[in-house]
């Protein structure tokens, strides 16, 4: 295969991954769309490997085969509700493999190269291996989050934001070191630093942020695809890696904006400081059986389903499925409202209702459906708090003061399923609770859900 | 303990204060139930639905009032029932303590408990006790519907073959409880509704009932202690009633609800309104137990003016729905006697240090604790005094967003000013080779982000599952460096081959499981 029929699959399996992309506007058309991405893949990957470039097959054959095998076994058997793991411990392979292309490009440079391009070639090779050093420990350490086998509280070091700053000066002084040619040792020392500030950076941010972390480290993936592409002079890896970062970045602004803070605020940690008084909440919370919710929910006649987080860890989603089938068999609307952080990655509760088979259509994001909850009989809300949370539109002083929130209040009786009195993640009252219509539902929301079916009639 | 409910003895009182499903919660609490015979028959509860919840029935009134430790009521206690009061027993119902102080005394002299559930204190945790609000819910309700008995047509417009019917316009004078309801029913039943109060807080509430809040332009503020109103100075008066004279050509049907704690109804409505209004029009009075809000209402009875305008003034509405509103007094009653026995073992303990039971007791332990002291917490919100943002004209919207659009075209031609000069800059030193990749790159980005914007919410996972896949198109590099002599590179890059492959099988094959999860109802 010539090198000029090489570029030419290049072109097409770029083209095949634009397709790929653009088709996931709506869930008919995704469902093709993969199929451009896998084959745009094959395509790129055969080229490749018998293209004039590759001459040796005894490792690369069975390297592929096992990985093929790997990645078939976890994709069948990750749980929905693992997702956000698998998609944190894919990001991770990718930042390694960077950063192993960068260095290996180090230890065996290409031929050729005079002037500028020496220097160039160097600091492709150095901002390839950063990139992919800090998604690579960044990404592992939100996999251990997201799965819990790290604690899910920021860790709060003393002067991190210094410590951010003099790793990442650190890396800056030495890449200066590099390009003056005073050694590999530079590119090792940096990956070293580069890894302990990935992690540190993940590190300190909580649980409920990390859907924007998760979105961060995909955009970073992608970055450091688009530099090892710079690195090998290859079009097809820019391309890509320049699609995959710009679709981080966009989920990262778009989580962002559904928290109302701002992108460096989140991934420094902490909440934003807020000044005066929080308003006081008043009132009681008004605990209810499932024999009452039954009722009301026989009564009423559109019911909005709000899930969130918790939802998600109850496993409760099966049983959100047959309630709501039962619902609609009766002639009532359900539907389900979906705040874009709900969960701990972008579109996690559409992925979980999905699997549960519920309808796709019945589930609306918060800009379709707020509009419609003061003609709503009853909300059930499922493990979720901040999205939910009346002080964000009434309470300027509140640290989530102007975040938008599904304004479930505004409907004629909410029913919040919860473990127990507890706050939401960010530690704010939530006046909701307290509110006149709604009531609490105590309770691990799959064992609460799974009474309530046995009360419903079929 | 035993709790027991015996038929009302007030003429014509229909209601009853148990229920049978209210019962089955007492029970719950660990009480007895018991009741007079025939207690519940005005109501429609008859004694074998009592028994079926496990109430004792009892033949006579004396016999309940042996029987029962706690007696819950409708209305006070008449002198035929005074002799049975005794001693360490509590009794439950309306007493109105301010206007009847011989009764508090009788109950002193009994040394008997007594809780007056009008005296629940209105805040919010005690909503669920305030029989006052649910009894005038009813009583807003069925305000309409007697209107609507007396008014000889329809509420509801209505074009028909046989003409075209105009709907019924109503004004609503006062809007609490039984305002607000009044105001729902009559919407609900197609009529124009106008609502008046003199607190101007409260227009929001009737703006959501779907009423329009007949606004006058007065500085006073109409709202007292308790989310009740207080009397209106004389100048506030002639606008108020200037208003009215407006109105009252137009209006159908007038439900007045005004009152103002511990004083006789004020005159809202005198006789000069109702000579304005069609004939045909009704007024129904719902203060007509305090004197009335319409000077022309007469107590219990329906009257009708020389001008063909029919007063009702009767003071039994709830009563008049016994079922609905025994159901709903019973279980205020219920939810009284939840938080009477904390400990949920049958056992009262009126505990005066609460504020919502201090406020209720109004006869303790052989001495009378009316009036409560005031309640520390502060019935509603005062209403924020803080200026209200102003609103924009349409001009000035515009100009505001002509001036947005100029800053952001601003920002923009910045950007791309900036941006040209550093790939100027880049241009001068760097290679041909990499300038003809970035391009590459820039547009790439470029694609990325016009694409990535169209993608659905609801598939926001499966896009990050399908770039984490075609991201490990970074195979290619180390497929391209795999031949290598080098025997750490070799191993590198086999290495980066195996995960890259992990992640582009993995990756496409999960999205694939999740895509196909997605169904169309």
């Amino acid at each position: 295969m010539s090198s000029n029929i090489v570029t030419a699959i290049y072109i097409a399996a770029s083209v095949l991954f634009i397709l790929s992309l653009g088709g996931l506007s709506n869930q008919e058309s995704a469902k093709r769309a993969v199929w451009f991405g896998i084959v745009g893949m094959a395509l790129a990957v055969f080229a490749t490997i018998f293209g004039p470039q590759v001459t040796s097959y005894e490792w690369l054959i069975p390297m592929i085969a096992v990985g093929a095998v790997i990645g078939a076994v976890v994709a069948h058997r990750v749980e929905m509700t693992g997702m956000p793991q698998l998609v944190a411990a894919l990001h991770s392979f990718v930042g390694l493999a960077a950063v192993f292309i960068g260095i290996n490009s180090e230890l065996s440079p290409p031929t050729g190269l005079v002037g500028a391009e020496i220097i160039i070639h160097e600091v492709e090779i150095f901002l390839g291996v950063f990139i992919g050093a800090v998604t690579t420990t960044g990404s592992v350490i939100a996999f251990g989050k997201l799965s819990g086998v790290i604690d899910g509280k920021p860790l709060a070091l003393p002067a991190r934001n210094l410590l951010n700053l003099i790793a990442v000066g650190a890396c800056i002084w030495l890449g200066f070191m590099f390009m003056s040619h005073a050694g590999i040792w530079t590119l090792y020392l940096m990956t070293a630093i580069a890894f302990i500030f990935g992690a540190h950076l993940v590190l300190a941010i909580g649980g409920a942020d990390m859907p924007v972390v998760v979105s961060m480290l995909n955009s970073y993936s992608g970055w450091a695809a688009a530099a090892t592409g710079f690195l090998l002079g290859n079009d097809l890896l820019i391309v890509t890696g320049a699609l995959v970062g710009a679709s981080g970045a966009i989920l990262s602004y778009i989580m962002c904006r559904a928290m109302n803070r701002n992108f460096l605020s989140v991934i420094l940690g902490g909440w934003g400081t807020t000044t005066g008084a929080q308003q006081e909440v008043d009132g009681e919370m008004i605990a209810t059986d499932v024999a009452s919710v039954a009722a009301d929910m026989q009564d009423a006649q559109s019911v909005i389903i709000v899930p969130g987080y918790g939802m998600a860890v109850a496993q409760a989603q099966g049983a959100v499925s047959e309630i709501t089938r039962r619902l609609r068999d009766q002639g009532k609307s359900v539907r389900f409202a979906i705040h874009p952080v709900a969960g701990r990655l972008p579109g996690h509760m559409n992925v979980l209702l999905a699997e549960a088979k519920v309808p796709y259509d019945i589930v609306l994001e918060m800009d379709e459906i707020n509009a419609d909850f003061p003609n709503t009989d009853m909300v059930i809300i499922l493990g979720a708090n901040d999205i939910v949370n009346p002080a964000a539109q009434d309470d300027p002083n509140s640290p989530i003061a102007g975040m938008p929130v599904l304004e479930v209040w505004k409907a004629r009786q909410v029913i919040i399923s919860k473990r127990g009195q507890g706050r939401g993640y960010s530690g704010i009252e939530n006046p909701l609770f307290f509110k006149d219509n709604s009531r609490m539902l105590y309770g691990d929301a799959k064992a609460s859900l799974d009474q309530l079916l046995g009360n419903i009639t079929t | 303990m035993m709790i027991g409910s015996p038929k009302e003895v007030a003429e014509g009182e229909k209601r009853v204060a148990m229920t049978p499903d209210s019962a089955l919660q007492l029970q719950k609490l660990g009480f007895d139930c018991v009741i007079e015979s025939g207690a519940g028959a005005d109501a429609g509860f008859t004694d074998a639905a009592y028994e079926k919840a496990n109430v004792t029935v009892v033949k006579t009134a004396a016999a309940l009032w042996k029987a029962a430790d706690v007696v819950a009521k409708v209305r006070g206690v008449d002198a035929k029932e005074k002799k049975h009061l005794r001693a360490g027993q509590t009794v439950i119902s309306f007493f109105w303590p301010a206007q009847n102080p011989d009764l508090m005394e009788t109950f002193k002299a009994a040394n008997t408990n007594a809780i007056a559930m009008d005296m629940v204190p209105r805040i919010s945790r005690a909503q669920k006790m305030d029989a006052l609000s649910s009894m005038a819910n009813i009583a807003g309700y069925r305000a309409v519907i007697e209107s609507g008995n007396q008014f000889g047509r329809f509420f509801t417009g209505q074009i028909t073959a046989a003409g075209k019917v105009p709907p019924a316009k109503v004004l609503v004078i006062g809007a609490g409880v039984a305002g607000l309801a009044a105001i729902g029913t009559a919407t609900s039943l197609g009529a124009i509704v106008r609502a008046f109060d003199v607190r101007p807080e409260v227009a929001e509430q009737i703006e959501s009932m779907g009423a329009e809040f007949l606004m006058l332009e007065f500085d006073e503020d109409g709202g007292g202690e308790g989310g009740y109103a207080k009397p209106a100075s004389p100048e506030f008066i002639e606008k108020e009633m200037a208003l009215f004279r407006e109105q009252a050509p137009q209006i159908d049907i007038v439900i007045t609800t005004a009152l103002i704690p511990g004083r006789p109804a004020p005159k809202l409505w005198p006789a000069e309104m109702v000579s304005l209004m069609k004939p045909g029009s009704v007024v129904v009075d719902l203060a007509a137990e305090q004197g009335g809000n319409c000077d022309l209402t007469v107590r219990d009875e329906v009257i009708k003016t020389d001008n063909g305008v029919t007063v009702v003034g009767y003071t039994d509405f709830p009563s008049r729905m016994a079922a609905q509103s025994s159901t709903l007094y019973a279980t205020n009653i219920r939810h009284m006697m939840d938080d009477l026995t904390p400990e949920k073992d049958g056992q009262i303990n009126i505990n005066m240090d609460d504020d919502v039971i201090r406020g209720a007791t109004v006869v303790h332990k052989g001495a009378v604790t009316f009036p409560p002291p005031a309640p520390k917490v502060q019935a509603i919100g005062k209403a924020d005094s803080a200026p209200k943002p102003v609103e924009l004209t349409a001009e000035e919207k515009k100009a505001q967003e002509l001036a947005a659009q100029r800053k952001a075209g601003r920002q923009q031609v910045g950007l791309l000013i900036i941006g040209g000069l550093f790939m100027l800059l880049i241009g001068n030193y760097a290679p041909a080779s990499f300038m003809q990749h970035l391009i590459v790159f820039a547009l790439a980005c470029f694609v990325g982000f016009q694409v990535i914007w169209n993608v659905s919410h609801a598939l926001h996972t499966p896009l990050m599952a399908v770039t984490n896949a075609i991201s490990g198109i970074i195979i290619l590099g180390a497929l391209l460096q795999i031949g290598s002599s080098n025997q750490i590179v070799m191993i590198l890059a086999s290495i980066s081959v195996l995960i890259a492959t992990i992640n582009i099988v993995g990756g496409f094959m999960v999205t694939r499981r999740m895509l196909a999860m997605f169904q169309k109802s």
